[in-house]
C-alpha cells in the first residue's frame, strides 16, 4: 500500500492512472517470478516423492537399503535392492575430485585476485567461466576415449574406467565453480584489510595469509561446499568413466558406480510404477536431501560471513 | 457433439473413399529394441510389395511392446523374450489371447580381446566367470596369460539390468537361481560393450553377433565341459547348434488373419528372412539370399 501513499504526496488527483497500473502489474510480475524457484523446488520434491513413497513404506528395508551393496533390482529370484555401493562410490568419486580441485582451484582464485592485473585478469576470469561452460557429456566422452587407454598405459592396471577417471574428470568440471565463487569471496574483502597489513610491513604472502583468507574464511568454506554438492550431482560424465560397476572400491583403481548414473542408466527403461522404478525415485528423494544439505549449509556459511 | 463427430467422420470418409481406391489397412507394431531395425526395414520393404498396407514401427523394449498387445494398441508386438506367465494372465483377463510367432534368431557372442588366446568356453565355465560366488576370477586360472593384462584379473563387461540381454544371458549360462557377480562393468547399450572389450585387454563381454567387429574375438561355445564348441555365426544360430542364440518373436492376438497373416507370412518367406539376415540375425531356417 506504500504505492499509494506516494502517490498522494505528489498528486492531488486520487484516481490511478495508467502507471500505477503498470507498477501494479510489475510488482505481480516480480512477485511471481521471485516465488517461482520456490514453487518449482516444491513441485519437484512433491513429485519424486510421490513416484517413491510407496516404495519407502511397502518394500524398503532400511537395513538393506543402506548397508548391503547388493544392487540387483531385476534379479529373478530374489530382488534385493542395496545402495551402500552407490553412495561408496558417489563418496570416492567426489572425495578424489574435491582433493584435486580444491588446491587448483583456491590457488588459482587467489591468484585471479590479489596478483593478476588489468587485461591479465579478465583474460584468466573469462577462461575460467568457459572451462564451467563444457557440457558434461564432453567430459564423460573425454575419460572414456582420452583418458582410459591413458590410465591403462601409465598404472598398468586392467582397465581406465575407475574412481582415478572419474575424480579427476570431475574435479575438473568442479574447479571453475570453486574459483569463481571463491574469487568473489577474497574481492569481497575489503582492500583496506590490505592496505593495513602492507603499511605494517607485510609482505604480499604474509597479507594473503595472515589477513585476506582468514576473511575470506566463511565465502571459501561456501565455494568448497558447493563444489561438493556439484560433485554429488553430477550424472553424465561419471556414468561414463566411472566404469559403472557395483562395487566397494579398495584403491582409486577400482571401478565403481555412483548414485545418479544409476538411475539415469535404468530409469529409461523400466515399466513405469514396478518396484524398481520407485526404487529409483527412492534414491532420487535421497539425493536430494543431501545436496539440499549441502547447498543449505553452503548457503548458511557464506551469509555468516556477511552478518560478522 | 455426437450428431456433429459422426457428420465429420462421414464426411472425412466420403473424402478419402475415392482417393486411394481400395481400403488403406494400418498394421500397428511395438516393442523390443533388438528388433527394432529389422522391423523398420521389413516395412520399408513391404510398402513397396502391397501398397495399401502400412506398417508403423515403434520401439521401446519388450515390455512396452507386450503391454501394448495386452491393452490392445499394436496388432504385432516384437519381443526378445517370450511373453511372461503374469503378461499371458493378464492379457486373457482382458480377452487378449497372445499368439507367439518367431521371426528370427540372435546369438549371443562372448567377446574377448584380440590378444586373448582363450579359444573356448563351455557354459559352466562362463557360470563360474559371471555368476555370483563363481570360482574363475582370473585369466590364468584358466592357465592362459594375455599381453598387456599383467594383473590376470578378468574384467568382465555386461549390461544395465534391465536390458533384455541381460536378462537371456542370466538365464540361459548363469541359471534361474544365480544372479551376477557384483562388480560387473554394467554398460549402457551393446556398443559400448564391444568398444571397452576392443580396448582393455583383460576383457570378457557378451552382446549379440550383430554388434561384432574385426578388432575382437569371440569365443566358440560348448554347452558342456568337454564337448565340442561350437562358434556364434548366423547359421549356427539358426540350426540351433549355438547353445547361446535366443529366438526373436512377434506376438499376435489369436491366429492373425487377413493383412497380418499376410505381413507374418511375407516376413517368414525368403525375402523376409534375408532382409533379417542381412541385418546381422539369424533366419528361422536355411535361406539363399543373393
Amino acid at each position: 500500500m506504500t504505492g499509494r501513499a506516494v502517490n498522494n504526496t505528489i498528486q492531488t488527483d486520487d484516481s490511478p492512472d495508467l502507471d500505477w497500473y503498470i507498477d501494479r502489474i510489475v510488482q505481480v510480475l516480480m512477485f511471481i517470478g521471485g516465488i517461482s524457484a520456490i514453487v518449482l523446488i516444491i513441485g519437484i520434491f512433491i513429485f519424486v516423492t510421490r513416484e517413491g513413497i510407496s516404495f519407502i513404506f511397502n518394500d524398503l528395508d532400511f537395513a538393506e537399503f543402506f548397508a548391503s551393496p547388493r544392487w540387483r533390482p531385476t534379479s529373478e529370484w530374489r530382488a534385493t535392492y542395496g545402495i551402500l555401493a552407490l553412495i561408496v562410490g558417489t563418496a570416492s568419486i567426489t572425495g578424489l575430485a574435491m582433493m584435486i580441485a580444491i588446491p587448483f582451484s583456491l590457488g588459482s582464485a587467489i591468484f585471479i585476485s590479489e596478483f593478476a592485473t588489468g587485461k591479465y585478469k579478465e583474460y584468466l576470469k573469462v577462461l575460467v567461466e568457459l572451462l564451467a561452460a563444457i557440457p558434461s557429456v564432453v567430459w564423460g566422452f573425454i575419460g572414456l576415449t582420452i583418458m582410459n587407454p591413458l590410465i591403462i598405459q601409465i598404472f598398468n592396471v586392467p582397465v581406465g574406467l575407475n574412481v582415478l577417471n572419474a575424480g579427476l574428470i570431475l574435479g575438473l568440471m568442479a574447479a571453475p565453480i570453486i574459483t569463481s565463487i571463491a574469487e568473489d569471496a577474497l574481492k569481497a574483502v575489503p582492500d583496506g584489510f590490505r592496505e593495513a597489513a602492507e603499511a605494517m610491513g607485510a609482505t604480499k604472502w604474509q597479507v594473503i595469509y595472515k589477513v585476506v583468507l582468514p576473511a575470506a574464511k566463511n565465502g571459501l568454506l561456501g565455494a568448497v561446499l558447493l563444489g561438493v554438492g556439484r560433485g554429488f550431482g553430477e550424472t553424465m560424465a561419471v556414468l561414463m568413466a566411472s566404469g559403472h560397476a557395483i562395487n566397494l572400491p579398495e584403491n582409486i583403481f577400482d571401478s565403481v558406480r555412483a548414485l545418479t548414473a544409476t538411475i539415469a542408466a535404468e530409469l529409461g527403461e523400466t515399466a513405469v510404477g514396478s518396484v524398481h522404478y520407485q526404487s529409483l525415485f527412492t534414491i532420487g528423494i535421497f539425493l536430494f536431501l543431501i545436496t539440499f544439505m549441502i547447498n543449505l549449509t553452503a548457503d548458511l556459511v557464506v551469509r555468516g560471513v556477511k552478518k560478522g | 457433439m455426437k450428431k456433429f463427430l459422426a457428420a465429420l467422420a462421414v464426411v472425412v470418409g466420403a473424402m478419402s473413399l475415392p482417393l486411394s481406391g481400395e481400403a488403406r489397412v494400418m498394421i500397428q507394431n511395438k516393442g523390443s529394441d533388438t528388433l527394432v531395425n529389422v522391423a523398420q526395414a521389413w516395412a520399408e520393404e513391404y510398402i513397396n510389395i502391397k501398397s495399401n498396407v502400412a506398417v508403423a514401427v515403434t520401439g521401446g523394449g519388450s515390455g512396452t511392446g507386450i503391454a501394448a498387445l495386452i491393452n490392445g494398441t499394436v496388432d504385432l508386438a516384437n519381443a526378445s523374450r517370450s511373453i511372461k506367465d503374469k503378461e499371458v494372465k493378464l492379457a486373457q483377463k482382458r480377452g487378449i489371447e497372445p499368439v507367439q510367432h518367431i521371426v528370427g534368431y540372435d546369438a549371443l557372442a562372448v567377446f574377448i580381446h584380440k590378444n586373448n588366446p582363450v579359444k573356448s568356453f563351455s557354459l559352466q565355465k562362463l557360470a563360474e566367470v559371471y555368476g555370483e560366488d563363481g570360482e574363475i576370477n582370473r585369466w590364468n586360472q584358466l592357465g592362459i596369460e594375455i599381453p598387456g593384462c599383467q594383473s590376470n584379473k578378468m574384467i568382465l563387461v555386461s549390461r544395465q539390468n534391465n536390458s533384455g540381454t541381460y536378462a537371456y544371458f542370466r538365464k540361459a549360462v548363469l541359471g534361474k537361481k544365480r544372479d551376477y557377480k557384483l562388480g560387473t562393468r554394467d554398460m549402457h547399450g551393446s556398443k559400448d560393450v564391444v568398444d571397452l572389450v576392443e580396448h582393455t585387454p583383460c576383457a570378457i563381454g557378451y552382446s549379440g553377433l550383430a554388434y561384432a567387429t574385426e578388432h575382437l574375438k569371440m569365443a566358440c561355445i560348448s554347452s558342456k565341459e568337454g564337448e565340442k564348441c561350437v562358434n556364434p555365426s548366423v547359421a549356427s544360430a539358426s540350426d540351433g547348434s549355438y547353445p547361446i542364440a535366443r529366438p526373436l518373436f512377434m506376438y499376435t492376438n489369436g491366429q492373425p488373419k487377413g493383412e497380418i497373416k499376410a505381413y507374418l507370412d511375407w516376413i517368414l518367406s525368403d525375402v523376409g528372412q534375408c532382409i533379417i539376415k542381412a541385418k546381422g540375425y539369424a533366419p528361422v531356417r536355411a535361406v539363399d539370399c543373393k
